[in-house]
């Protein structure tokens, strides 16, 4: 099972990228007052 | 971010038209092709012992046709329409949205000719030989640099729920295409995998079950999150679980493919681990299918007169359905008796017809009539009569393959006394010719439906004309 070693760190940096993703998510305030943003949606055309 | 003048006025809807019409087009070829596959299993003449017509060549046919061409070109309009409209901007790069439209219609031609003719590399969702998945390559990346540029240059700060499931649907695509494809080419058309034996097995399942989770779930749930809305003219139930369901769902999906590989030369525990993670998906899938039928909540009523909205609430109700038969399925004990028999087949069809299918013809008889300057389709009634004939026909083929599949399952375990086999694999074969046929029946129904589809789409094309819709200005709120 030696494609565990390529599969394995492949997923793992993939969770980093996806853990980059929520942590700049997060620090460039997309998440911040969230609720209206549902909304907004119905009002774009 | 600033408004400057020289900006374009309207939305690049040409390439959206362009993917809404061959979704519908490709829709009623890979439905026939699979309703002629369904009549071959009952009737094994039709094969016409030509190798051109066989059942295993025309399968794969059938399988890349509605999820690469159908569901392929109904997520690349959706995405287009979905990204430029929440992020109020214009596509970024027009010329190479327009390269992804002629080059995944090229894709799909050369899958529709290399598969008959016995092309293959044999790996199921991934048959195309290299150098047409070099062509998918490229197409993707260039689908990611559109959708990533347009997100780059939005006009809002806030990026909407929905272009956070495509974009991981199309980043996750990419890495899963081309690690799987990985091959050693021996030839035009030949080649052999970089992988061997069960080291192939697992890539191609961690391939296969994140194709399934990110091309036939992230991606549509994308659409949801946006048309649901849309068309109930409601916000979505609650903004924050649809958050909290993204990330749950693109950080536990990657370690779920070893339930394709139970009880083989797999190490049980990664078919263990397989196992677990399935299980563990069960919670994210049904908080966002609750979360798109809530929606609704306040507005119920509007099911009884807007068909549109019924496919879209149908849609997640199949959604609810398979994720939750998916994990039950990937429990082991479980699937020592589903495993190999039609049980599967009925399961990947409640997703795909139910979930899939149904989700896009909603969203496309949202998109269409906005497409050509109508305001709504041409037929309503056409509308509704596709919703009952879809929705009979996915409720026959699929509880049609739940009695095949268990009976089989059954029937193959069975011992006599002596501890010999009470049945020969060909009467079990023989015993599911009523199921095969109530399948067949199913898939004519739902294929009937989007025939009726294709004609309205036509008329209500037809009856407008291509329209420019201006990007609204953006209050000063949110620039």
């Amino acid at each position: 099972m030696d494609i565990l070693f390529l599969l394995v760190p492949l997923s793992v940096i993939l969770v980093f990228f996806i853990l980059g993703g929520l942590w700049w998510a997060i620090y460039t305030g997309q998440f911040e007052d969230i609720e209206p943003e549902g909304e907004r949606i119905l009002h774009d055309d | 971010m600033q408004l400057e003048h020289s900006q374009p006025s309207t939305y690049n809807d040409k390439v959206v038209r362009q993917f809404s019409i061959m979704a519908v087009v490709w829709g009623v070829v890979g439905m026939l092709m699979g309703v002629i596959i369904a009549a071959q299993l009952v009737w094994p003449e039709l094969n016409l012992g030509l190798p051109w017509t066989s059942f295993g060549r025309l399968r794969p046919l059938h399988t890349n046709a509605v999820i690469f061409a159908f569901g392929g070109s109904a997520l690349f309009a959706t995405s287009y329409y979905v990204v430029q409209r929440t992020c109020q901007t214009r596509l970024f790069a027009g010329k190479l949205a327009s390269f992804t439209f002629w080059g995944w219609q090229a894709v799909i031609v050369a899958a529709a000719i290399s598969l008959p003719l016995g092309y293959t590399q044999g790996k199921e969702y991934a048959e195309l030989e290299w150098p047409i998945d070099i062509l998918i390559a490229i197409v993707w990346v260039s689908y990611a640099i559109v959708f990533f540029g347009t997100i780059g240059q939005r006009k809002v700060k806030h990026i909407y729920v929905a272009n956070w499931f495509y974009g991981a649907f199309i980043l996750a695509v990419a890495l899963l295409h081309i690690v799987n494809s990985a091959a050693i080419p021996a030839g035009f058309m030949k080649s052999y995998s970089a992988y061997a034996g069960v080291q192939d097995a697992m890539v191609q399942w961690w391939y296969g079950h994140n194709a399934v989770g990110f091309f036939l779930t992230a991606g549509f749930l994308g659409m949801m999150y946006y048309f649901v809305p849309k068309q109930a003219e409601r916000p979505v139930y609650s903004y924050s679980l649809s958050i909290v369901h993204f990330w749950a769902i693109i950080f536990t999906y990657m370690w779920a493919g070893p339930h394709h590989l139970h009880y083989t030369a797999l190490p049980d525990w990664t078919q263990s681990l397989g196992m677990v993670f399935s299980l563990i998906l069960l919670a994210p899938s049904w908080g966002g299918m609750i979360n798109g039928i809530m929606t609704l909540s306040g507005a119920w009523h509007k099911l009884r007169t807007d068909p549109i909205l019924r496919f879209l609430i149908v849609a997640l109700s199949f959604y609810g359905m398979s994720t939750f038969e998916g994990p039950m399925m990937a429990i082991k004990t479980v699937n020592a008796l589903s495993h190999y028999t039609d049980w599967t087949v009925g399961h990947v069809h409640s997703g795909a017809l139910g979930w899939v299918g149904l989700i896009s013809m909603g969203s496309l008889y949202y998109m269409v009539p906005r497409l050509f300057g109508q305001k709504q389709m041409f037929s309503i009634k056409a509308i509704e009569l596709h919703f009952w004939l879809a929705t009979i026909g996915i409720v026959l083929y699929i509880s049609a393959l739940w009695i095949s599949g268990v009976m089989e399952g059954l029937m193959w375990r069975a011992m006599n006394a002596d501890g010999t086999l009470a049945y020969t694999f060909v009467e079990s074969v023989k015993a599911k010719f009523p199921y095969y046929f109530t399948r067949l029946l199913g898939g004519v129904l739902y294929l009937s439906g989007m025939l009726i589809m294709a004609w309205n789409v036509y008329k209500t094309a037809t009856s407008g004309k291509p329209v420019l819709v201006n990007i609204p200005q953006v209050s000063a709120a949110h620039a």
